[in-house]
């Protein structure tokens, strides 16, 4: 009996813990990283981010040779914050938005269309890559936006199949 | 009116099956982390069931997986038909990192079809309730598709055409850069 009442005035001891969250806020920490934001303002379009993006996220579409689109698959995003690190103009920042859920995953994607500058004497934005920045994936890029996935430099993209890495994967 | 009665019998007892198709068990231990004393979601009437065939909701974590898709659809053809099915994670929304590789079939939405999506990897507590509040219709979706477009070009553009002036000086008239002629 008295045990009984012992526990009973432990567990009052804490008080109410259950926060409060759908009705008010919950505040992240400080270092949070969240959804990355584009500032589109600043972004020169050198894909750096696309590039060292783990998950494969980042998609480019040069559609021609002036404009370049950055597209962000944001379902696969990890959050790793990998692309603010790289971004030379500090174009991305991690913002505090965590509360994505959505029913729609298109909503999730970010888009960005950017002119391109180009060379002024032979008119192109890239220089033509030697074969191994060709495996660095600098230049010109056309990702595939069906499969939402990269295009490595190979052989087979042009025959219609996607592959990675030169293996032949199956996607359905 | 029976889509509003169905909203009522659904918004307070919503039973949910956990399922792994392959995960890191992040995403598993932020979802027990929701049931917590701390993110209680009893008091929404969320309970966490056993079996999939007493459940109203899969919270499906981990990509589609080569050797689970056969198992996670015969899941979800258990469930009972007013059925809901969230993707936890960022596997589950998107493949996850290794998506293209040769295990992972691709999103969850490959192998059964997917009503709410909480990207993560994994996603917070709270972003699982706040998932919750959006299907249940206590609060809004925040997530919205952002879109940027140049519309003029960001530094002045040099075009032979717009080179003007006499012999000895070449004037650029955009920029009013002057520059001389070799």
């Amino acid at each position: 009996m008295f045990s009984k009442l012992k526990e009973t005035l432990i567990a009052l001891k804490p008080g109410r813990v259950t926060l409060p969250y759908p009705a008010r806020p919950q505040p992240v920490p400080e270092r949070f990283r969240g959804v990355p934001r584009w500032d589109g303002e600043k972004c020169i379009g050198c894909a750096g981010c696309a590039s060292n993006c783990s998950a494969r996220a980042i998609l480019v579409l040069d559609i021609c040779q002036e404009i370049r689109v950055l597209n962000y698959i944001g379902s696969r995003c990890t959050y790793c914050g990998r692309c603010a690190e790289v971004c030379p103009e500090k174009a991305i920042t991690m913002s505090h938005d965590f509360e994505q859920a959505t029913g729609d995953a298109a909503d999730l994607r970010q888009r960005l269309e950017l002119f391109m500058s180009t060379c002024q004497r032979c008119g192109r934005c890239f220089k033509i890559p030697d074969a191994l920045e060709q495996l660095k994936m600098p230049g010109y890029r056309f990702d595939d936006l069906e499969h939402a996935r990269w295009v490595f430099r190979s052989h087979a993209f042009l025959e219609g199949d996607a592959v990675v890495d030169d293996i032949r994967i199956e996607l359905e | 009116m029976l889509e509003n009665l169905c909203q009522k019998m659904f918004g307070r007892s919503l039973w949910v099956y956990h399922a792994n198709s392959g995960g890191c068990n992040g995403c598993d231990i932020e979802v027990l982390n929701v049931l917590t004393p701390y993110y209680d979601v009893e008091r929404f009437g969320i309970k966490l069931v056993g079996s999939p065939r007493h459940a109203d909701v899969m919270l499906c974590q981990g990509p589609a997986l080569r050797s689970t898709a056969d198992a996670l659809r015969r899941a979800y053809e258990a469930m009972p038909a007013p059925k809901l099915v969230f993707a936890i994670g960022s596997c589950a929304c998107g493949g996850g990192i290794w998506f293209d590789s040769y295990p992972v079939l691709g999103p969850l939405e490959k192998v059964i079809p997917v009503d709410f999506y909480v990207p993560g990897c994994p996603p917070r507590p709270e972003a699982i309730i706040y998932g919750v509040a959006v299907a249940v219709g206590m609060v809004d979706k925040k997530a919205a598709p952002v879109v940027f477009k140049q519309v003029e070009f960001p530094i002045p553009m040099y075009h032979p055409g717009q080179l003007g002036g006499d012999n000895e000086q070449v004037i650029y008239e955009k920029s009013q850069k002057v520059s001389q002629r070799a």
